[in-house]
Protein backbone atom coordinates (compact mmCIF):
# COMPACT_ATOMS: atom_id res chain seq x y z
CA UNK A 1 0.00 0.00 0.00
CA UNK A 2 1.54 3.27 -1.09
CA UNK A 3 1.62 6.09 1.39
CA UNK A 4 0.76 9.44 -0.20
CA UNK A 5 3.56 11.99 0.21
CA UNK A 6 2.63 15.62 -0.37
CA UNK A 7 4.84 18.63 -0.66
CA UNK A 8 4.01 21.85 1.13
CA UNK A 9 6.72 24.40 0.49
CA UNK A 10 9.90 22.93 1.89
CA UNK A 11 8.04 20.32 3.92
CA UNK A 12 7.06 16.83 2.88
CA UNK A 13 4.00 15.33 4.51
CA UNK A 14 3.50 11.57 4.53
CA UNK A 15 0.05 10.53 5.72
CA UNK A 16 -0.23 6.90 6.70
CA UNK A 17 -3.61 5.58 5.63
CA UNK A 18 -4.23 2.39 7.52
CA UNK A 19 -2.55 -0.69 8.83
CA UNK A 20 0.92 -0.88 7.32
CA UNK A 21 2.73 -4.14 6.85
CA UNK A 22 6.47 -4.36 7.31
CA UNK A 23 7.03 -4.15 3.56
CA UNK A 24 4.82 -1.05 3.38
CA UNK A 25 6.93 0.55 6.09
CA UNK A 26 10.17 -0.25 4.34
CA UNK A 27 8.77 1.07 1.09
CA UNK A 28 7.77 4.27 2.86
CA UNK A 29 11.23 4.63 4.28
CA UNK A 30 12.80 4.33 0.83
CA UNK A 31 10.33 6.73 -0.72
CA UNK A 32 10.86 9.39 1.93
CA UNK A 33 14.63 9.30 1.77
CA UNK A 34 14.45 9.57 -2.02
CA UNK A 35 11.93 12.37 -2.07
CA UNK A 36 13.72 14.45 0.58
CA UNK A 37 16.77 14.54 -1.65
CA UNK A 38 14.81 15.23 -4.84
CA UNK A 39 12.59 17.92 -3.34
CA UNK A 40 15.37 19.48 -1.23
CA UNK A 41 12.96 19.42 1.65
CA UNK A 42 13.97 20.88 4.99
CA UNK A 43 11.64 18.70 6.98
CA UNK A 44 9.19 15.84 6.77
CA UNK A 45 6.07 15.22 8.78
CA UNK A 46 4.94 11.63 9.19
CA UNK A 47 1.27 11.50 10.18
CA UNK A 48 0.47 8.34 12.12
CA UNK A 49 -3.15 9.16 12.92
CA UNK A 50 -4.43 6.07 11.14
CA UNK A 51 -1.92 3.65 12.69
CA UNK A 52 -3.93 1.53 15.03
CA UNK A 53 -0.95 -0.44 16.29
CA UNK A 54 2.68 0.64 16.60
CA UNK A 55 4.85 -2.37 17.30
CA UNK A 56 8.61 -2.73 17.63
CA UNK A 57 9.23 -2.90 13.89
CA UNK A 58 7.11 0.15 13.15
CA UNK A 59 8.72 2.30 15.80
CA UNK A 60 12.21 1.18 14.83
CA UNK A 61 11.55 1.93 11.17
CA UNK A 62 10.21 5.39 11.96
CA UNK A 63 13.30 6.15 14.02
CA UNK A 64 15.51 4.91 11.22
CA UNK A 65 13.71 7.15 8.74
CA UNK A 66 14.39 10.12 11.00
CA UNK A 67 18.07 9.20 11.25
CA UNK A 68 18.43 8.82 7.50
CA UNK A 69 16.58 12.07 6.88
CA UNK A 70 18.82 13.85 9.35
CA UNK A 71 21.86 12.67 7.37
CA UNK A 72 20.39 14.60 4.47
CA UNK A 73 20.14 17.68 6.65
CA UNK A 74 16.39 17.58 7.17
CA UNK A 75 14.24 17.24 10.26
CA UNK A 76 11.47 14.75 10.99
CA UNK A 77 8.34 15.41 13.03
CA UNK A 78 6.05 12.55 13.99
CA UNK A 79 2.41 13.50 14.51
CA UNK A 80 -0.91 11.85 15.22
CA UNK A 81 0.07 9.01 17.55
CA UNK A 82 -3.23 8.02 19.18
CA UNK A 83 -3.53 7.95 23.00
CA UNK A 84 -4.17 4.19 23.11
CA UNK A 85 -1.30 3.52 20.75
CA UNK A 86 1.05 5.71 22.80
CA UNK A 87 0.04 3.84 25.92
CA UNK A 88 0.70 0.47 24.30
CA UNK A 89 4.06 1.68 23.01
CA UNK A 90 5.36 2.72 26.40
CA UNK A 91 4.14 -0.54 27.94
CA UNK A 92 6.10 -2.39 25.31
CA UNK A 93 9.09 -0.19 26.06
CA UNK A 94 9.19 1.55 22.70
CA UNK A 95 9.99 5.17 22.19
CA UNK A 96 10.60 7.58 19.38
CA UNK A 97 14.12 8.22 20.65
CA UNK A 98 14.96 11.83 20.13
CA UNK A 99 12.55 12.38 17.26
CA UNK A 100 10.25 15.36 17.67
CA UNK A 101 6.61 14.55 18.16
CA UNK A 102 3.55 16.75 17.97
CA UNK A 103 -0.14 16.18 18.54
CA UNK A 104 -1.31 16.43 14.94
CA UNK A 105 -0.56 17.89 11.54
CA UNK A 106 -1.55 21.39 12.59
CA UNK A 107 0.76 21.33 15.60
CA UNK A 108 3.53 19.78 13.57
CA UNK A 109 3.37 22.50 10.91
CA UNK A 110 3.23 25.22 13.56
CA UNK A 111 6.32 23.78 15.21
CA UNK A 112 8.26 23.74 11.94
CA UNK A 113 6.96 27.18 11.02
CA UNK A 114 8.29 28.61 14.27
CA UNK A 115 11.55 26.75 13.85
CA UNK A 116 12.30 27.80 10.31
CA UNK A 117 10.29 31.00 10.26
CA UNK A 118 9.16 29.95 6.83
CA UNK A 119 5.99 31.32 5.37
CA UNK A 120 3.97 28.41 4.06
CA UNK B 1 -40.18 -42.00 33.64
CA UNK B 2 -37.30 -42.28 35.99
CA UNK B 3 -34.44 -39.96 35.09
CA UNK B 4 -31.01 -40.69 36.40
CA UNK B 5 -30.23 -38.04 38.91
CA UNK B 6 -26.83 -37.39 40.30
CA UNK B 7 -25.64 -34.86 42.78
CA UNK B 8 -22.08 -33.96 43.55
CA UNK B 9 -20.60 -34.94 46.83
CA UNK B 10 -20.54 -31.88 49.02
CA UNK B 11 -18.46 -31.50 52.14
CA UNK B 12 -20.61 -30.02 54.85
CA UNK B 13 -17.82 -29.97 57.40
CA UNK B 14 -19.17 -32.98 59.17
CA UNK B 15 -19.06 -36.62 58.20
CA UNK B 16 -18.88 -36.99 54.44
CA UNK B 17 -22.20 -37.77 52.77
CA UNK B 18 -22.16 -40.02 49.79
CA UNK B 19 -24.89 -40.68 47.30
CA UNK B 20 -26.04 -43.76 45.56
CA UNK B 21 -25.83 -42.10 42.21
CA UNK B 22 -27.74 -43.00 39.10
CA UNK B 23 -29.97 -45.47 40.77
CA UNK B 24 -33.67 -45.71 40.10
CA UNK B 25 -34.26 -46.07 43.80
CA UNK B 26 -32.83 -42.63 44.40
CA UNK B 27 -35.04 -41.23 41.66
CA UNK B 28 -38.16 -42.74 43.23
CA UNK B 29 -37.22 -41.48 46.66
CA UNK B 30 -36.55 -38.01 45.36
CA UNK B 31 -39.87 -37.99 43.59
CA UNK B 32 -41.65 -38.87 46.81
CA UNK B 33 -39.79 -36.20 48.73
CA UNK B 34 -40.53 -33.51 46.17
CA UNK B 35 -44.21 -34.46 46.31
CA UNK B 36 -44.19 -34.04 50.05
CA UNK B 37 -42.55 -30.63 49.79
CA UNK B 38 -45.05 -29.50 47.19
CA UNK B 39 -48.06 -30.72 49.12
CA UNK B 40 -46.94 -28.98 52.29
CA UNK B 41 -45.81 -25.89 50.50
CA UNK B 42 -47.96 -23.39 52.36
CA UNK B 43 -47.17 -24.38 55.91
CA UNK B 44 -43.46 -25.02 55.26
CA UNK B 45 -43.12 -21.65 53.62
CA UNK B 46 -44.81 -19.94 56.55
CA UNK B 47 -42.61 -21.82 59.00
CA UNK B 48 -39.58 -20.65 57.07
CA UNK B 49 -40.67 -17.02 56.93
CA UNK B 50 -41.30 -17.14 60.67
CA UNK B 51 -37.79 -18.49 61.34
CA UNK B 52 -36.28 -15.79 59.12
CA UNK B 53 -37.90 -13.07 61.19
CA UNK B 54 -36.97 -14.85 64.41
CA UNK B 55 -33.32 -14.98 63.34
CA UNK B 56 -33.55 -11.27 62.54
CA UNK B 57 -32.51 -11.76 58.94
CA UNK B 58 -33.55 -9.62 55.97
CA UNK B 59 -34.30 -6.70 58.30
CA UNK B 60 -33.96 -4.39 55.29
CA UNK B 61 -37.15 -5.86 53.82
CA UNK B 62 -40.79 -5.70 54.88
CA UNK B 63 -42.78 -8.78 55.93
CA UNK B 64 -44.70 -8.74 52.65
CA UNK B 65 -41.51 -8.55 50.63
CA UNK B 66 -39.95 -11.39 52.58
CA UNK B 67 -42.99 -13.54 51.99
CA UNK B 68 -43.04 -12.78 48.28
CA UNK B 69 -39.37 -13.63 47.87
CA UNK B 70 -39.75 -16.66 50.14
CA UNK B 71 -42.38 -18.04 47.79
CA UNK B 72 -40.11 -17.72 44.76
CA UNK B 73 -37.11 -19.14 46.54
CA UNK B 74 -39.12 -22.07 47.89
CA UNK B 75 -40.54 -22.94 44.48
CA UNK B 76 -37.14 -22.63 42.79
CA UNK B 77 -35.62 -24.74 45.55
CA UNK B 78 -38.12 -27.56 45.12
CA UNK B 79 -37.81 -27.30 41.35
CA UNK B 80 -34.04 -27.74 41.60
CA UNK B 81 -34.58 -30.79 43.78
CA UNK B 82 -37.07 -32.20 41.31
CA UNK B 83 -35.08 -31.68 38.13
CA UNK B 84 -31.57 -32.10 39.50
CA UNK B 85 -30.46 -29.20 37.35
CA UNK B 86 -29.20 -25.96 38.77
CA UNK B 87 -28.98 -23.51 35.87
CA UNK B 88 -32.42 -22.11 36.53
CA UNK B 89 -31.60 -21.77 40.20
CA UNK B 90 -28.32 -20.02 39.39
CA UNK B 91 -30.08 -17.57 37.13
CA UNK B 92 -32.76 -16.96 39.72
CA UNK B 93 -30.13 -16.45 42.41
CA UNK B 94 -28.33 -13.79 40.39
CA UNK B 95 -31.60 -12.13 39.56
CA UNK B 96 -32.63 -12.10 43.20
CA UNK B 97 -29.23 -10.77 44.22
CA UNK B 98 -29.49 -7.95 41.71
CA UNK B 99 -32.72 -6.91 43.40
CA UNK B 100 -31.76 -7.24 47.04
CA UNK B 101 -28.17 -5.99 47.04
CA UNK B 102 -29.25 -2.36 46.53
CA UNK B 103 -31.56 -2.91 49.51
CA UNK B 104 -28.53 -3.57 51.67
CA UNK B 105 -28.95 -7.30 52.13
CA UNK B 106 -25.68 -8.94 53.10
CA UNK B 107 -24.04 -12.25 52.33
CA UNK B 108 -24.56 -13.78 55.76
CA UNK B 109 -28.29 -13.09 55.48
CA UNK B 110 -28.62 -14.84 52.14
CA UNK B 111 -26.61 -17.84 53.30
CA UNK B 112 -28.58 -17.80 56.53
CA UNK B 113 -32.02 -17.95 54.98
CA UNK B 114 -31.11 -20.72 52.54
CA UNK B 115 -29.73 -22.81 55.38
CA UNK B 116 -32.87 -22.14 57.39
CA UNK B 117 -34.97 -23.42 54.52
CA UNK B 118 -32.83 -26.50 54.34
CA UNK B 119 -33.40 -27.09 58.03
CA UNK B 120 -37.15 -26.46 57.90
CA UNK B 121 -37.53 -28.96 55.08
CA UNK B 122 -35.25 -31.48 56.77
CA UNK B 123 -37.27 -31.30 60.01
CA UNK B 124 -40.44 -31.84 58.09
CA UNK B 125 -38.94 -34.96 56.51
CA UNK B 126 -37.86 -36.21 59.92
CA UNK B 127 -41.36 -35.95 61.34
CA UNK B 128 -42.95 -37.57 58.32
CA UNK B 129 -40.65 -40.58 58.17
CA UNK B 130 -39.75 -40.97 61.83
CA UNK B 131 -41.57 -44.29 62.04
CA UNK B 132 -39.58 -45.85 59.22
CA UNK B 133 -35.92 -45.32 59.95
CA UNK B 134 -34.64 -47.13 56.86
CA UNK B 135 -36.87 -45.04 54.66
CA UNK B 136 -35.77 -41.86 56.39
CA UNK B 137 -32.19 -42.87 55.79
CA UNK B 138 -32.79 -43.24 52.07
CA UNK B 139 -34.72 -39.99 51.94
CA UNK B 140 -31.91 -38.09 53.63
CA UNK B 141 -29.34 -39.76 51.38
CA UNK B 142 -31.13 -38.21 48.45
CA UNK B 143 -32.01 -34.93 50.07
CA UNK B 144 -28.81 -33.85 51.81
CA UNK B 145 -26.35 -33.55 48.91
CA UNK B 146 -29.01 -31.87 46.82
CA UNK B 147 -29.83 -29.39 49.56
CA UNK B 148 -26.17 -28.60 50.07
CA UNK B 149 -25.61 -28.02 46.42
CA UNK B 150 -28.60 -25.69 46.36
CA UNK B 151 -27.28 -23.68 49.32
CA UNK B 152 -23.95 -23.45 47.57
CA UNK B 153 -25.46 -22.34 44.27
CA UNK B 154 -27.53 -19.59 45.83
CA UNK B 155 -24.70 -18.30 48.02
CA UNK B 156 -22.17 -18.28 45.21
CA UNK B 157 -24.62 -16.53 42.89
CA UNK B 158 -25.12 -13.83 45.48
CA UNK B 159 -21.41 -13.37 46.13
CA UNK B 160 -20.59 -13.14 42.43
CA UNK B 161 -23.22 -10.47 41.93
CA UNK B 162 -21.92 -8.58 44.95
CA UNK B 163 -18.37 -8.70 43.64
CA UNK B 164 -19.53 -7.39 40.30
CA UNK B 165 -21.28 -4.46 41.97
CA UNK B 166 -18.25 -3.67 44.09
CA UNK B 167 -15.99 -3.67 41.04
CA UNK B 168 -18.37 -1.29 39.30
CA UNK B 169 -18.37 1.04 42.28
CA UNK B 170 -14.61 1.01 42.53
CA UNK B 171 -14.35 1.89 38.88
CA UNK B 172 -16.71 4.81 39.34
CA UNK B 173 -14.76 6.06 42.34
CA UNK B 174 -11.52 5.83 40.46
CA UNK B 175 -12.93 7.84 37.61
CA UNK B 176 -14.15 10.55 39.93
CA UNK B 177 -10.94 10.80 41.86
CA UNK B 178 -8.56 11.34 38.97
CA UNK B 179 -9.57 14.65 37.49
CA UNK B 180 -7.62 16.11 34.65
CA UNK B 181 -8.01 19.87 34.87
CA UNK B 182 -7.61 22.37 32.13
CA UNK B 183 -6.53 25.60 33.74
CA UNK B 184 -5.25 27.52 30.78
CA UNK B 185 -5.38 26.94 27.13
CA UNK B 186 -3.01 24.17 26.22
CA UNK B 187 -2.16 23.49 29.85
CA UNK B 188 -3.42 20.52 31.82
CA UNK B 189 -2.92 19.83 35.48
CA UNK B 190 -3.22 16.35 36.93
CA UNK B 191 -3.15 16.40 40.74
CA UNK B 192 -2.66 12.91 42.11
CA UNK B 193 -3.83 12.32 45.64
CA UNK B 194 -3.62 9.37 47.93
CA UNK B 195 -2.69 5.81 47.27
CA UNK B 196 -2.17 4.66 43.75
CA UNK B 197 -2.44 1.04 42.80
CA UNK B 198 -1.36 -0.18 39.36
CA UNK B 199 -4.93 -0.26 38.09
CA UNK B 200 -5.60 3.31 39.13
CA UNK B 201 -2.26 4.38 37.69
CA UNK B 202 -3.23 2.86 34.38
CA UNK B 203 -6.59 4.59 34.40
CA UNK B 204 -4.89 7.86 35.27
CA UNK B 205 -2.59 7.55 32.29
CA UNK B 206 -5.42 6.76 29.92
CA UNK B 207 -7.46 9.72 31.13
CA UNK B 208 -4.50 12.05 30.85
CA UNK B 209 -3.62 10.97 27.33
CA UNK B 210 -7.21 11.37 26.18
CA UNK B 211 -7.25 14.75 27.87
CA UNK B 212 -4.11 15.83 26.03
CA UNK B 213 -5.72 15.04 22.73
CA UNK B 214 -9.11 16.56 23.53
CA UNK B 215 -7.68 19.76 25.02
CA UNK B 216 -4.76 19.93 22.61
CA UNK B 217 -2.50 20.38 25.58
CA UNK B 218 1.12 21.25 25.02
CA UNK B 219 2.15 21.19 28.65
CA UNK B 220 1.03 18.91 31.43
CA UNK B 221 1.80 19.46 35.09
CA UNK B 222 1.57 16.25 37.12
CA UNK B 223 1.48 17.12 40.79
CA UNK B 224 2.34 14.31 43.17
CA UNK B 225 2.50 16.35 46.36
CA UNK B 226 -0.46 14.40 47.69
CA UNK B 227 1.00 10.99 47.01
CA UNK B 228 2.08 9.28 50.19
CA UNK B 229 4.33 6.59 48.87
CA UNK B 230 5.20 5.04 45.58
CA UNK B 231 6.60 1.62 44.92
CA UNK B 232 8.75 0.73 41.94
CA UNK B 233 5.86 -0.44 39.77
CA UNK B 234 3.86 2.76 40.24
CA UNK B 235 7.00 4.82 39.74
CA UNK B 236 7.39 3.04 36.42
CA UNK B 237 3.83 3.97 35.56
CA UNK B 238 4.70 7.61 36.20
CA UNK B 239 7.68 7.37 33.88
CA UNK B 240 5.54 5.67 31.25
CA UNK B 241 2.94 8.41 31.59
CA UNK B 242 5.58 11.04 31.00
CA UNK B 243 6.89 9.19 27.95
CA UNK B 244 3.47 8.53 26.50
CA UNK B 245 2.56 12.20 26.90
CA UNK B 246 5.68 13.13 24.98
CA UNK B 247 4.57 10.88 22.13
CA UNK B 248 1.49 13.07 21.91
CA UNK B 249 3.69 16.14 21.67
CA UNK B 250 3.18 17.36 25.22
CA UNK B 251 5.85 18.44 27.66
CA UNK B 252 5.47 17.10 31.17
CA UNK B 253 6.45 18.85 34.36
CA UNK B 254 6.37 16.78 37.54
CA UNK B 255 5.87 18.75 40.73
CA UNK B 256 5.79 17.87 44.40
CA UNK B 257 8.44 15.19 44.22
CA UNK B 258 9.31 14.18 47.78
CA UNK B 259 12.87 13.04 48.55
CA UNK B 260 11.57 9.49 49.10
CA UNK B 261 9.85 9.30 45.74
CA UNK B 262 12.86 10.90 44.06
CA UNK B 263 14.94 8.10 45.55
CA UNK B 264 12.51 5.45 44.26
CA UNK B 265 12.77 6.89 40.78
CA UNK B 266 16.55 6.92 40.90
CA UNK B 267 16.51 3.34 42.16
CA UNK B 268 14.55 2.12 39.16
CA UNK B 269 17.03 3.80 36.88
CA UNK B 270 15.29 7.04 36.01
CA UNK B 271 17.61 9.88 35.10
CA UNK B 272 16.02 12.71 37.06
CA UNK B 273 18.14 15.10 35.10
CA UNK B 274 16.13 14.22 32.03
CA UNK B 275 12.80 14.54 33.80
CA UNK B 276 11.35 18.00 34.10
CA UNK B 277 10.74 18.49 37.82
CA UNK B 278 9.82 21.52 39.88
CA UNK B 279 9.45 21.76 43.65
CA UNK B 280 5.83 22.74 44.00
CA UNK B 281 2.66 23.05 41.95
CA UNK B 282 2.77 26.83 41.79
CA UNK B 283 6.30 26.77 40.46
CA UNK B 284 5.30 24.11 37.99
CA UNK B 285 2.43 26.17 36.63
CA UNK B 286 4.69 29.19 36.28
CA UNK B 287 7.21 27.21 34.32
CA UNK B 288 4.45 25.79 32.18
CA UNK B 289 3.23 29.27 31.37
CA UNK B 290 6.73 30.30 30.42
CA UNK B 291 6.96 27.32 28.12
CA UNK B 292 3.67 28.27 26.54
CA UNK B 293 4.78 31.81 26.03
CA UNK B 294 2.49 33.46 28.54
CA UNK B 295 3.84 36.51 30.24
CA UNK B 296 2.84 36.57 33.87
CA UNK B 297 2.36 40.19 34.90
CA UNK B 298 2.18 41.15 38.58
CA UNK B 299 -1.18 42.62 39.61
CA UNK B 300 0.11 46.17 40.15
CA UNK B 301 1.53 46.45 36.66
CA UNK B 302 -1.62 45.15 35.06
CA UNK B 303 -3.50 48.12 36.42
CA UNK C 1 4.42 -28.48 9.83
CA UNK C 2 1.18 -27.33 8.34
CA UNK C 3 -0.48 -24.65 10.38
CA UNK C 4 -4.08 -24.07 11.41
CA UNK C 5 -5.20 -27.61 10.72
CA UNK C 6 -7.37 -28.23 13.74
CA UNK C 7 -10.17 -25.70 13.59
CA UNK C 8 -12.31 -25.52 16.68
CA UNK C 9 -15.46 -23.56 17.37
CA UNK C 10 -14.93 -20.28 19.23
CA UNK C 11 -11.41 -20.17 17.86
CA UNK C 12 -9.84 -18.21 15.08
CA UNK C 13 -6.57 -19.53 13.71
CA UNK C 14 -4.26 -17.35 11.65
CA UNK C 15 -1.39 -18.96 9.80
CA UNK C 16 1.68 -16.76 10.18
CA UNK C 17 4.20 -16.62 7.41
CA UNK C 18 4.42 -13.13 5.98
CA UNK C 19 4.28 -9.63 7.34
CA UNK C 20 0.73 -9.37 6.05
CA UNK C 21 -0.20 -12.24 8.36
CA UNK C 22 1.15 -10.20 11.27
CA UNK C 23 -1.31 -7.44 10.43
CA UNK C 24 -4.15 -9.94 9.88
CA UNK C 25 -3.58 -11.63 13.22
CA UNK C 26 -3.56 -8.40 15.21
CA UNK C 27 -6.61 -7.03 13.43
CA UNK C 28 -8.56 -10.21 14.13
CA UNK C 29 -7.44 -10.03 17.74
CA UNK C 30 -8.60 -6.46 18.04
CA UNK C 31 -12.00 -7.31 16.50
CA UNK C 32 -12.51 -10.21 18.85
CA UNK C 33 -11.69 -8.05 21.85
CA UNK C 34 -14.00 -5.23 20.76
CA UNK C 35 -16.81 -7.72 20.15
CA UNK C 36 -16.40 -9.04 23.67
CA UNK C 37 -16.78 -5.52 25.01
CA UNK C 38 -13.14 -4.62 25.63
CA UNK C 39 -12.36 -0.90 25.77
CA UNK C 40 -10.56 0.60 22.77
CA UNK C 41 -7.48 0.96 24.92
CA UNK C 42 -7.44 -2.67 26.06
CA UNK C 43 -8.05 -3.84 22.49
CA UNK C 44 -5.05 -1.85 21.30
CA UNK C 45 -2.86 -3.37 24.00
CA UNK C 46 -3.95 -6.85 22.96
CA UNK C 47 -3.45 -6.12 19.26
CA UNK C 48 0.04 -4.80 19.97
CA UNK C 49 0.94 -7.93 21.94
CA UNK C 50 -0.33 -10.14 19.10
CA UNK C 51 1.67 -8.12 16.61
CA UNK C 52 4.87 -8.69 18.55
CA UNK C 53 4.23 -12.40 19.01
CA UNK C 54 3.41 -12.87 15.34
CA UNK C 55 6.45 -10.88 14.38
CA UNK C 56 8.67 -13.16 16.48
CA UNK C 57 7.28 -16.16 14.64
CA UNK C 58 8.11 -14.66 11.25
CA UNK C 59 11.53 -13.47 12.31
CA UNK C 60 12.77 -16.51 14.18
CA UNK C 61 10.76 -19.50 13.02
CA UNK C 62 9.74 -18.58 9.53
CA UNK C 63 6.21 -19.77 10.02
CA UNK C 64 3.73 -20.74 12.68
CA UNK C 65 0.20 -20.05 13.83
CA UNK C 66 -1.68 -17.78 16.13
CA UNK C 67 -4.87 -19.06 17.70
CA UNK C 68 -7.35 -16.61 19.18
CA UNK C 69 -9.91 -17.92 21.61
CA UNK C 70 -12.76 -16.16 23.40
CA UNK C 71 -12.58 -17.12 27.06
CA UNK C 72 -14.64 -16.52 30.19
CA UNK C 73 -14.10 -16.47 33.92
CA UNK C 74 -16.02 -15.24 36.93
CA UNK C 75 -14.85 -11.73 36.17
CA UNK C 76 -16.13 -11.70 32.64
CA UNK C 77 -14.90 -12.29 29.10
CA UNK C 78 -11.34 -12.43 27.89
CA UNK C 79 -9.18 -13.41 24.95
CA UNK C 80 -6.60 -16.18 24.95
CA UNK C 81 -3.83 -16.00 22.36
CA UNK C 82 -1.62 -18.98 21.57
CA UNK C 83 1.40 -18.24 19.40
CA UNK C 84 2.94 -21.48 18.23
CA UNK C 85 5.87 -22.31 16.00
CA UNK C 86 8.19 -25.19 15.20
CA UNK C 87 11.22 -22.98 15.02
CA UNK C 88 14.64 -23.15 16.64
CA UNK C 89 13.32 -22.60 20.16
CA UNK C 90 14.75 -20.32 22.84
CA UNK C 91 17.94 -21.51 24.54
CA UNK C 92 17.46 -19.49 27.70
CA UNK C 93 13.93 -18.45 28.55
CA UNK C 94 15.13 -16.78 31.70
CA UNK C 95 17.38 -14.56 29.67
CA UNK C 96 14.65 -13.74 27.20
CA UNK C 97 12.31 -12.75 30.02
CA UNK C 98 14.80 -10.67 31.93
CA UNK C 99 13.04 -7.46 32.49
CA UNK C 100 14.57 -4.16 31.73
CA UNK C 101 12.28 -1.24 31.26
CA UNK C 102 14.47 -0.39 28.33
CA UNK C 103 13.21 1.91 25.70
CA UNK C 104 15.96 0.96 23.30
CA UNK C 105 13.40 -0.12 20.78
CA UNK C 106 13.10 -3.79 21.51
CA UNK C 107 16.12 -5.82 20.52
CA UNK C 108 15.47 -9.49 20.59
CA UNK C 109 12.10 -10.98 21.30
CA UNK C 110 10.56 -8.18 23.34
CA UNK C 111 8.90 -10.73 25.63
CA UNK C 112 9.10 -8.66 28.82
CA UNK C 113 7.25 -5.92 26.95
CA UNK C 114 4.59 -8.32 25.72
CA UNK C 115 4.13 -9.55 29.27
CA UNK C 116 3.35 -6.01 30.42
CA UNK C 117 0.62 -5.69 27.83
CA UNK C 118 -1.35 -8.70 28.99
CA UNK C 119 -2.75 -10.19 32.18
CA UNK C 120 -1.44 -13.75 31.95
CA UNK C 121 1.70 -14.94 30.22
CA UNK C 122 3.09 -18.42 29.73
CA UNK C 123 5.93 -19.68 27.56
CA UNK C 124 7.12 -23.14 26.65
CA UNK C 125 10.14 -23.57 24.43
CA UNK C 126 12.47 -26.34 23.47
CA UNK C 127 15.59 -25.92 21.39
CA UNK C 128 15.15 -27.67 18.07
CA UNK C 129 11.43 -28.20 18.57
CA UNK C 130 9.75 -24.84 18.80
CA UNK C 131 8.08 -22.29 21.00
CA UNK C 132 4.57 -21.74 22.28
CA UNK C 133 3.60 -18.52 23.97
CA UNK C 134 0.19 -18.31 25.59
CA UNK C 135 -1.16 -14.99 26.76
CA UNK C 136 -4.52 -13.95 28.12
CA UNK C 137 -6.15 -10.60 28.52
CA UNK C 138 -9.36 -9.95 30.42
CA UNK C 139 -11.93 -7.31 29.71
CA UNK C 140 -11.44 -6.19 33.31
Amino acid sequence: MEVPILKQGEILIATVQAALTDSDLMQLRRALVEKVAKARARAIIIDLTAMDVMDSFASRTVREVAQMIRLRGAETVIVGIQPDVAFAMVQLGLSMGGVTTALDLEEGLEYLHRKFKTIL
Amino acid sequence: MAQPLSFDTVHTGGPTTTTRSHSELTAEVLHELVEHLRQNRTQLREEWARRITEARLLTAMTKEEIFAEATSVYDNYVEALATGTFEALQAYSRNLSERIIPRGVETHEVVGIVLLLRDVLARSLFSKYQADFTKLDRILDAYEPAANRIANTVAVGFVQERERVIRQQQEAIRELSTPVLQVRERLLILPIIGVIDPQRARQLTEQLLRGIRTNRAKVVVIDITGVAAMDASVANHLVQTVEASRLLGATVIVTGLSPEIAQTLVNIGVDLGKMNTVGDLQGGIEQAERLLGYKVVPQAEAN
Amino acid sequence: MKDCLAVVENEICVAIKTDQDVVAARQKGRSMALELGFSASASTLLATAISELARNIVSYAGSGEIVLRATQNSGGPGVTVVARDAGPGIPSIEHALRDGYSTSGSLGLGLPGVRRLVDEFEIVSEVGRGTTVTVRKWKG
